[in-house]
């Protein structure tokens, strides 16, 4: 045993993983556990915006700062997640001039580059803008992909010694008199959620310190610590509805003061529309409404109008685990403070050794885990720098060559391009593929190599594989490519394993998809459907109803066919004939 | 020059195709207008007639199931002579292209996503696949295919409690191949039994693969292979697979582009020409006239100049919401994009899917109702127009996906819509 000190950190979004990296490159000994798969809470429902804090530059110019310096650093550290697709804010005629001003002004005060543009501009730039537009702001706004970002963080972690548990979740705080000492996970079992323990096993993980980066379910843990004051996160949801093409290709905000549907993000090969902020009390039921859908599509198609006509693949919604201090006593969730607050338990409700992290948002996700690894480590007596921002993540380690990789790895060059634009600095190392490397997902160009790696990464889990790869994350959802993915789990696990995975991509797929169900999208939805009911009758599979089926009862052939002569017929009770 | 025809079929999928062909038949001329390439490329090319009603366990006879559907059924509408009729219209067709009329009973085919299937009528081509047969097989995948992999797919198949021995392998396909290729740059190279270097020698694609396949044989006497065994000259491969081999091959239908269905297409279309049936391919049917709750024409849109179709008769084999047929919209809700035929759905969108993927879907049972006679009907359950009847997709009214029943509902329509067309254009001449 080693005697740098444990820490573990519950939760893997971003700030559980941006932690983890963080007290791991400074030496201590980490272990990450998260109840789903990386990404499982809020990082993987939003809409992937690298603020530049244009958006904030008004109404809470801390975070506004905070922002363009991480929005820096992560073009620096991150590039192979970000995309410096620039932003714009849009000023309609209805729209204040006043806060136009305010806004453009406030971006300058915080050290945003900001520049006014006229209309005739920014449709140049845009040519998609409604017409009648008045002018906008040009902003550094960028889009970023947060599964990717997360991942790579966890990679590093583990590179530096760390242990990353998915598919853990907490089932008790461990305590000794008003001490925390440690956690109990559960190690759940099923198709996705076996990585390294034993299924079905619980297991009790010690500790010297217990940081709880849950976001929206920090609460249910604190409960499971015994704190006598509840943390008191306010989960609000937000819908993002995704368009099937990118209608813009820069991250276009309404100018005016935050209200629903007022941005709209270009995200791979998507465009994203966000959102709503309504508060629920469930941060894992709660209700996903047509209204919802339909304000994006009706309000953000006053800035780009040819939204109304366009195809929208899916929706999803997300929960932002804001937090405001007790008696701050905010009604509406829109007005609570996106900062973040360091909940010390020793001081706030003396239960030691352990801390929540609450609030915040996912640009100042390092920030935020340098803050408390700053903190963590002091407790420790730890003199260490924190360097999260001057080490890139895995993937974007001196990427500056962008080489012809159709010719080095045999594949089409958008194929090869796109793949090399994910993997970043991984390029080599996942392409340099033994044997045939086909196409598994068109939709997304992504080749075996690539969903063999995020296997590697992530299991039997293909919802994780999925987002490591975007396989299915494309028009057709999954259509012509659940099955592909599953059938590239076999070897290495068997085919009962690879079946229930392909279903639960499959459920998973579908539960945003039916957010998209008109138009186009039906119709896809129907092929998809046929595909997989008609032509693969998955979904009367005997083998996974557990029909017996008699197969005795059936046509065994005409007899007639090439060389069929010898066509033997089941017996009645369907087994061999020659057996009795 | 005007066109003027007895009848006009839209659409040329199986329905459509199946329907100008029965409307021939009783001496009419018929013209069948088609726009974009049909369906069936995305279709497994088996022809399914009922192989689910409600539950789990698959129908032997489907006839013996008709009594338990519902009233509003396409089946129950059409009546069980109907299904007869188009079963034997397209067993005609197909002549041994196809397998499965010499019983009522359904067969269980094994899909490609590692189920058995009940189906009517099946390609010769996949017909020693059957499981209801007890000899061993062999399942085999290609490395450059992701399509399925073989042992998995074996490895289900046994799950099933398939009453034979199965045996799954990945193989690699002879010829190198760049890694994006297409399933069509495998099946040209068995087609064209193109050389390729296999093992140092040079030899025929088709020996090569059979070679490749052979090792791992064992004591399999059939052996399943993705369904891209040939284009043109699929007869051969199949035949010299299996002289190379010395066991049975069949082919395992994929999805789209789906060699079956692909050929399927090919031999309706011969056939519609056989039958003297004028094909007016690439324009799209924009709009009719009509004249007193008759339609007196079609409007084509031919690159932008319109132009009337006129007919006494017409069939609307549009398909379902997979061949655009019936279209939805946020606002305007689900519709027949050509007539306007009355399409019942619930208002609200949200009740248009079920939470569960393989739910009840009610977007399933989509499409135009019909009368006895496949006319559509409106609202008020009265004839939309009294010349216009549908076949296939288009009409509604069940889950042909989950009840693995389109091709037999496509067939049923057509033949009575064709029919009724054909000989109600012959009684207006004679009024004429």
């Amino acid at each position: 045993m080693s005697n740098k000190p444990h820490v573990i950190v519950i939760g893997g979004g971003s700030t559980g993983c941006g932690i983890a990296r963080d007290l791991a490159m400074r030496g201590l000994e980490v272990t990450l556990v998260e109840q789903g798969n990386l990404t499982h809470g809020t990082t993987g429902r939003m809409h992937g915006l690298l603020h530049s804090g244009g958006r904030y530059a008004v109404a809470d110019q801390v975070s506004a700062e905070e922002c363009i310096i991480e929005n820096r650093v992560l073009r620096d550290i991150a590039s192979h997640c970000v995309e410096m697709t620039g932003g714009l804010f849009v000023q309609r005629p209805e729209d204040s001039d006043e806060y136009f001003q305010k806004k453009l002004e406030g971006c300058w005060e915080c050290d945003i580059p900001a520049e006014e543009l006229t209309a005739e501009e920014a449709r140049e730039m845009e040519p998609y803008l409604a017409k009648d537009i008045k002018r906008a702001i040009k902003v550094p706004d960028g889009a970023v992909d947060p599964f990717r970002l997360c991942v790579a963080n966890a990679a590093s972690a583990e590179e530096h010694g760390a242990r990353i548990e998915t598919h853990a979740p907490v089932v008790d705080v461990l305590k000794e008199g008003d001490e925390v000492v440690g956690v109990e996970v559960e190690h759940e079992s099923g198709p996705g959620k076996r990585v390294h323990r034993e299924p079905g096993t619980r297991e009790k993980i010690h500790a010297d310190y217990v940081v709880n980066a849950t976001g929206a379910w920090a609460g249910q843990i604190g409960e499971m610590a015994g704190l006598e004051q509840p943390i008191e996160v306010r989960p609000g949801k937000g819908v993002m509805t995704v368009m099937n093409t990118r209608q813009v290709d820069t991250a276009i905000n309404r100018c005016r003061p935050k209200g629903d549907a007022d941005i709209i993000v270009p995200h791979e090969t998507a465009a994203i529309l966000g959102t709503t902020d309504v508060e629920v009390e469930d941060p894992e039921d709660y209700p996903e409404n047509q209204w919802e859908v339909d304000m994006m599509i009706d309000t953000l198609s006053e800035l780009v109008p040819i939204l109304k006509e366009a195809r929208s693949v899916r929706s999803f919604w997300g929960v932002r685990p804001l937090y405001e201090p007790p008696g701050t006593g905010t009604s509406d969730s829109t007005d609570i403070t996106r900062d973040y607050f360091l909940l010390d338990h020793e001081d706030r409700d003396n239960v030691k050794n352990f801390t929540s992290i609450v609030g915040g948002k996912f640009t100042t996700y390092r920030m935020m885990g340098e803050e408390i690894s700053d903190y963590v480590c002091e407790k420790f007596d730890i003199d260490e720098e924190c360097r999260t921002a001057d080490v890139p993540l895995p993937g974007s380690e001196d990427f500056s060559v962008l080489r012809d990789y159709m010719e080095q790895y045999g594949i089409r060059s958008p194929i090869g391009r796109r793949s090399a634009q994910r993997l970043g600095s991984r390029t080599d190392e996942v392409l340099d593929f033994d044997g045939p490397n086909p196409v598994v997902c068109e939709c997304e160009a992504v080749t075996r190599a690539e969903v063999k790696d995020g296997i590697k990464g992530s299991g039997s889990d293909l919802n994780a594989t999925r987002l490591r790869t975007r396989a299915s994350m494309g028009n057709c959802q999954g259509a012509f490519c659940c099955h592909r993915m599953s059938a590239e789990l076999y070897d290495e696990y068997d085919a009962e394993t690879a079946y229930d995975a392909w279903d639960e991509l499959y459920q998973e797929r579908w539960k945003g998809e039916r957010h998209a169900l008109w138009g186009t999208q039906l119709s896809q939805a129907a092929l998809k459907y046929s595909l997989h009911s008609t032509t693969m009758n998955r979904d009367k599979d005997a083998a996974t109803t557990d029909s017996v089926v008699d197969f005795s009862a059936f046509d065994s052939g005409a007899g007639t066919g090439a060389g069929s002569s010898a066509a033997g017929t089941a017996a009645t009770d369907g087994g061999r004939k020659g057996d009795d | 020059m005007a066109i003027r025809e007895d009848v006009i079929v839209i659409g040329g999928g199986l329905a459509g195709s199946i329907a100008a062909i029965e409307a021939a038949e009783t001496g009419a001329s018929v013209r069948l207008v088609t726009y974009k390439k049909s369906t069936l490329r995305h279709a497994s090319g088996l022809i399914d007639v009922l192989g689910y009603n409600g539950s789990d366990d698959p129908i032997a006879d489907p006839y013996a199931a008709l009594d338990e559907l519902p009233d509003d059924h396409p089946y129950s509408v059409a009546g069980e002579a109907a299904i007869r009729d188009g079963l034997e219209r397209f067993d005609e067709v197909v002549g041994d292209q196809y397998q499965g009329g010499h019983t009522d009973t359904n067969a269980l085919l094994p899909t490609f996503g590692g189920a058995v299937k009940p189906t009517a009528r099946y390609p010769t081509s996949t017909a020693a696949g059957i499981t209801s047969d007890t000899r061993s097989m062999l399942v085999v995948g290609f490395r450059e295919m992701t399509e399925y992999n073989g042992q998995m797919l074996a490895d289900h198949l046994e799950a099933a409690g398939v009453p034979f021995e199965v045996k799954g392998v990945e193989c690699n396909f002879p010829g190198t191949y760049a890694n994006d290729s297409r399933v069509t740059r495998f099946t040209k190279r068995l087609d064209n039994d193109e050389d390729v270097d296999y093992e140092g020698t040079t030899m025929g694609a088709r020996e090569a693969l059979a070679k490749e396949i052979e090792p791992h044989l064992g004591d399999a006497e059939r052996v399943g292979l993705p369904a891209l065994l040939g284009d043109e000259h699929a007869d051969e491969v199949h035949n010299d697979l299996e002289r190379h081999l010395g066991a049975d091959v069949f082919e395992i239908p994929m999805g789209p582009p789906s060699y079956p269905g692909m050929r399927l297409a090919d031999t309706l279309k011969d056939a519609v020409d056989e039958a003297g049936v004028r094909i007016s391919a690439g324009n799209p049917v924009v709009g009719f006239e009509a004249e007193d709750g008759e339609l007196t024409s079609v409007i084509v849109d031919s690159k932008g100049r319109e132009v009337p179709y006129h007919a006494d008769e017409f069939v609307l084999a549009t398909g379902g919401l997979v061949g655009k047929g019936i279209d939805s919209d946020r606002e305007e809700g689900v519709t027949e994009p050509i007539f306007d035929c009355y399409i019942p759905h619930p208002e609200d969108r949200y009740d248009w899917f079920d939470k569960q993927a393989f739910g009840d879907q009610p977007f399933a049972h989509f499409g135009v109702r019909v009368d006895e006679t496949m006319r559509p009907l409106s609202a008020d359950e009265a004839p939309e127009f009294d010349n216009l009847r549908a076949a296939g997709a288009v009409i509604g009214g069940a889950d042909t996906v989950a009840e693995k029943s389109q091709s037999g509902v496509s067939l049923a329509t057509a033949v009575v819509a064709g029919e009724h067309a054909g000989e109600r254009a012959a009684t207006h001449e004679v009024h004429q």
